[in-house]
């Protein structure tokens, strides 16, 4: 077959499968055979990267957060649909976490997609309605310190977080320290993340025993609050936004990379996998 | 027969609330706080109902109802997140309403979900522990499984309410049923006539098909975009 053929048929075929001169194509130079820190993210300022925060809103100019660059919420819970958004945070919790992605990675874009608040308790379609509209909207990261337990939810979150994860966008998802079943965070398409003790907003550790895979700073954290203030918090929530704000750097300075590469790259340059290497 | 499920049911009520209290004292003895409570969501009012307090606001907050998105236990009730706050006053907004609620605002709260099977049930939160105590991680999980019995004990008593309901004739449907019940007891249970008929119902209710939810309330993803 000619060349021209082939990379008419490439056009037209999904990837099932891979020749050898397929192969030849995919080498990729740019792709170190260990990653370091500074491979990965030295220099970067999280510029570029968009970041949504599916919380309770996010508090507009907070000090410690600076610009939220949009605000959406979800109108009416029967009818789903995504509407602009002008009441900020109604809680705190959004806030904390745009604060602490911010805090890491400060020139990310932010944008807060409000699935809580009032009269929103136990609303499953009001989150799953939320976090379609981030996940068709192609963040490259979607912020999700929460989950919900209902299992009629699951297969759609599952699809969701799959079609996430295919089109390059990495949830990153907070996980459970209690003997409950509940979603997205269990998925292994989403990064879920739960807390560690120690100091240090880049220290993280990958997890060899999962489902949660990564562990994040989460004990006794000062983290932005509404009405510009802060709050001494602790939470596997706060943990979660660490891991958002070290994506965003690595994809800042990295954007071509698949959520499977990210994750990689997060696996090797962990604090307890570099300390490893010989 | 009837007469003693009744009385079952209704001393049950009295044991859960017991073993409720049991488990906010010993959530607070564990935790060396001042306080903890637990919270029932009530669907109906979209509420949180204080149903049981150990420590201070023992005597004045049960049966109290908050709204279900406020402060930290409402938080904490949708996000499904155990969150632990050092100092709940440096947010002026929530110490007010919770003053206004409840005249006793806390410094320090650890709140926990209550999950059991899919459903948030409520909120645990123990209050103020010592202040010189450093919070460690292994606490957030003992905080995690201790929770889970909170939530057992929880669901065992909206059981125990609802079969209250029945036996009462609050709810029309549970009312037919406790009429049923009580005519097939003054028939007396070994009677050949009442076997058959309860046989006949179990085949009747055995035949139907279980599952409960229907396809139409899943949601479906309106769109793909690859």
């Amino acid at each position: 077959m000619s060349d021209a053929a082939d990379d008419a048929l490439e056009e037209v075929l999904p990837a099932w499968s891979l020749t050898a001169d397929q192969a030849a194509k995919l080498r990729d130079p740019a792709w170190p055979s260990r990653f370091t820190r500074e491979w990965a993210w030295g220099g970067s300022t999280g510029k570029g990267v968009r970041v949504a925060i599916v919380d309770s809103g996010v508090e507009p100019d907070h000090p410690l957060v600076g610009a939220v660059q949009q605000a959406v919420t979800i109108g009416d819970p029967d009818t789903v649909e995504v509407l602009p958004d002008t009441e900020g945070d109604l809680c705190g919790h959004g806030t904390a976490c745009a604060g602490i992605v911010r805090s890491i990675a400060p020139d990310c874009e932010i944008v807060s997609v409000r699935v809580l608040g009032a009269g929103y308790t136990g609303s499953g379609p009001v989150l799953m309605a939320g976090l379609e509209w981030a996940v068709d909207e192609k963040f490259d990261l979607i912020n999700m310190s929460l989950s919900t337990t209902k299992r009629q939810f699951s297969e759609f979150l599952h699809e969701l977080a799959d079609d996430a994860y295919f089109n390059n966008t990495m949830i990153v998802a907070s996980a459970h320290n209690m003997p409950v079943e509940s979603y997205p965070w269990r998925f292994s398409s989403v990064l879920s993340v739960g807390s560690h003790d120690q100091q240090g907003p880049l220290t993280f550790f990958y997890n060899p025993d999962p489902p949660v895979e990564f562990f994040a700073p989460g004990l006794d954290l000062d983290v932005p609050w509404i009405g510009g203030s802060t709050l001494r918090c602790s939470g596997n929530s706060f943990a979660t936004p660490h891991m958002t704000g070290i994506c965003a750097l690595i994809l800042s300075k990295h954007p071509e990379l698949t959520p499977f590469q990210l994750k990689s790259v997060l696996h090797g340059t962990a604090t307890n996998v570099e300390e490893a290497a010989p | 027969m009837m007469v003693a499920v009744a009385a079952g049911v209704l001393s049950a009520g009295e044991a859960h609330r017991a073993l409720l209290n049991s488990v906010a004292e010993t959530a607070r003895a564990i935790f060396g706080a001042k306080a903890a409570s637990i919270f029932l969501y009530d669907e109906r009012t979209d509420e949180l109902v204080f149903e049981a307090v150990a420590g201070s606001g023992a005597d004045t907050l049960i049966g109290r109802r908050l709204p279900s998105s406020a402060g930290i236990a409402g938080w904490v009730l949708v996000t499904r997140q155990p969150l632990v706050i050092e100092d709940v006053r440096a947010d002026p907004r929530f110490a007010q309403d919770v003053a206004k609620d409840t005249g006793y605002v806390p410094k320090g709260i650890m709140a926990v979900p209550l999950l059991h099977q899919e459903r948030s049930l409520g909120v645990l939160e123990v209050l103020d522990r010592p202040a010189n105590a450093a919070f460690t991680l292994a606490e957030m999980d003992l905080l995690g499984l201790f929770a889970n019995q909170a939530a057992i004990a929880l669901d065992l008593t909206q059981r125990s309410r609802r079969a209250s309901e029945a036996l009462e004739g609050g709810d029309p449907a549970y009312a037919a049923v406790a009429h049923v019940a009580r005519r097939l007891d003054e028939m007396g249970a070994d009677s050949a006539a009442v076997r058959r008929l309860l046989e006949a119902l179990a085949d009747v209710l055995g035949s139907s098909d279980g599952d409960a939810e229907s396809a139409a309330e899943r949601p479906v993803r309106r769109r793909r975009r690859h």
